[in-house]
């Protein structure tokens, strides 16, 4: 007895193997991924900043300088700002596409939006990596009260 | 034995109380109107009736103009899917008694399809994408000895829920993704290829996952549970399309 075979009466609408990275499967492992690990991050950072030790009052120039001589916090804030603001830029992608309808809105929302978070992630990566409460050179009056040149 | 002695009239049915409900019905004729407009009705009602009958009663005794889809009336069809007071229910499994009468109850047709008449919305994008999951029995092996495809009680379990689906679109004119555009499958047609994609006796499952892995497959979900809400029989919607996401991500069933 052979059993009845019927031929598919659709193509697949993909021909799967041919095509690249799935953006839209990368992009939505990442929002879990990095959902996961912003948990993490974000209360450490506000239980650091408003808890621990003096608590709120403790935040200054200071507390920010001191926080980014240690290499720890350097790596720790730089992880807070690629995943948080990724994570945002992805999900704003996703209303645009939702929302915007007009082919060229969509084109200029997603170009805007791709500008202004490289410009964002250079600018804080700079900051944080380049960052010195004491630049040579300054005038002292500008200088805050820990600094030698004072 | 006691000879049974009947101590009441049992109460006849004329007895029982009746109430007057409004309902604001958003009415469309494609010949005469270029906007929907609501239409509001006062019907006499049994707290037992339902809002098919409600919408039975309107085009029988005031309306006869007031077009809707029904079949079976009882909840296995799947074709009077409707917005009732925001919601999508089945007018036939929605009873008076337990919506809140003392303020008007509003049914219009389901959202995200094209409305054709009053309560009628044309299912074509609807079946499109149900039919782009081949929601059907792919097998490319020969049962064993000629027989049929046996399958444990577990295998069988793994997709009962699925099994369940009517096709009456509640769930996917209910998801905010699928008003968007015309890119995403919906949650009935994810839920139809779970219910093959987990069977132990298809042998395409892979098929299937590649399609939904398409660009906008089921990676559009946003878990809102808005189907899982809208379901008439109950199924769990959104946990299916999550499953299909795992099985997409782990590379197979």
């Amino acid at each position: 007895m052979a059993s009845i075979t019927v031929d598919k009466p659709r193509s697949p609408r993909s021909t799967p193997s041919a095509r690249g990275v799935n953006f839209e499967k990368w992009g939505w492992v990442y929002m879990r991924a990095s959902g996961v690990i912003l948990v993490v991050l974000i209360f450490g950072h506000l239980f650091v900043n408003l808890v621990a030790g003096e608590g709120v009052k403790a935040i200054d120039f200071a507390f920010v300088g001191g926080k980014w001589s240690s290499p720890f916090w350097k790596v720790w804030d730089t992880g807070l700002l690629w995943l948080a603001l990724i994570h945002g830029a992805n999900g704003m992608r996703t209303i645009v596409n939702d929302y915007a309808s007009n082919r060229l809105l969509r084109r200029t929302f997603n170009i805007a939006l791709i500008t202004s978070t490289v410009v964002l992630l250079t600018l804080g990566t700079l900051v944080i990596y380049t960052f010195d409460p004491c630049p040579a050179g300054a005038s002292a009056a500008l200088l805050p009260s820990f600094c030698p040149a004072r | 034995m006691s000879t049974p002695i009947l101590e009441r009239e049992p109460a006849a049915a004329s007895e029982s109380p009746t109430f007057t409900v409004t309902l604001i019905v958003r009415r469309f004729d494609p010949e005469v109107d270029a906007e929907p407009r609501w239409e509001d009705f006062d019907v006499e009602l049994y707290p037992t009736d339902r809002v098919l009958d409600a919408l039975h009663k309107i085009k029988w005794e005031q309306d006869g103009s007031l077009t809707f889809r029904r079949s079976c009336a009882h909840g296995v069809c799947g074709s009077d899917a409707m917005r009732i007071n925001g919601r999508n229910r089945l007018a036939c499994k929605t009873l008076m008694k337990d919506l809140d009468i003392s303020k008007p109850i509003y049914v219009e047709a389901i959202k995200g399809l094209p409305l054709e008449k009053d309560l009628i919305v044309n299912m074509d994008p609807f079946f499109e994408s149900f039919a782009a999951v081949q929601p059907f029995l792919m097998s490319s092996s020969k049962p064993k000895d000629g027989k049929e495809r046996l399958q444990t009680v577990a295998e069988r379990e793994r997709f009962d829920d699925t099994t369940k689906c009517i096709l009456c679109a509640a769930c996917t004119s209910s998801c905010p993704v699928f008003w968007t555009d015309g890119q995403y499958f919906g949650p009935a047609a994810i839920v139809n290829a779970h219910r093959f994609i987990f069977d132990s006796r298809d042998d395409s499952a892979q098929v299937r996952l590649d399609i939904l892995n398409d660009k906008e497959g089921v990676w559009r979900c946003r878990t809102t549970f808005n189907c899982s809400e809208a379901c008439p029989r109950g199924i769990q919607v959104t946990q299916a399309i999550s499953e299909v996401k795992q099985a997409i991500l782990r590379g197979k069933a």
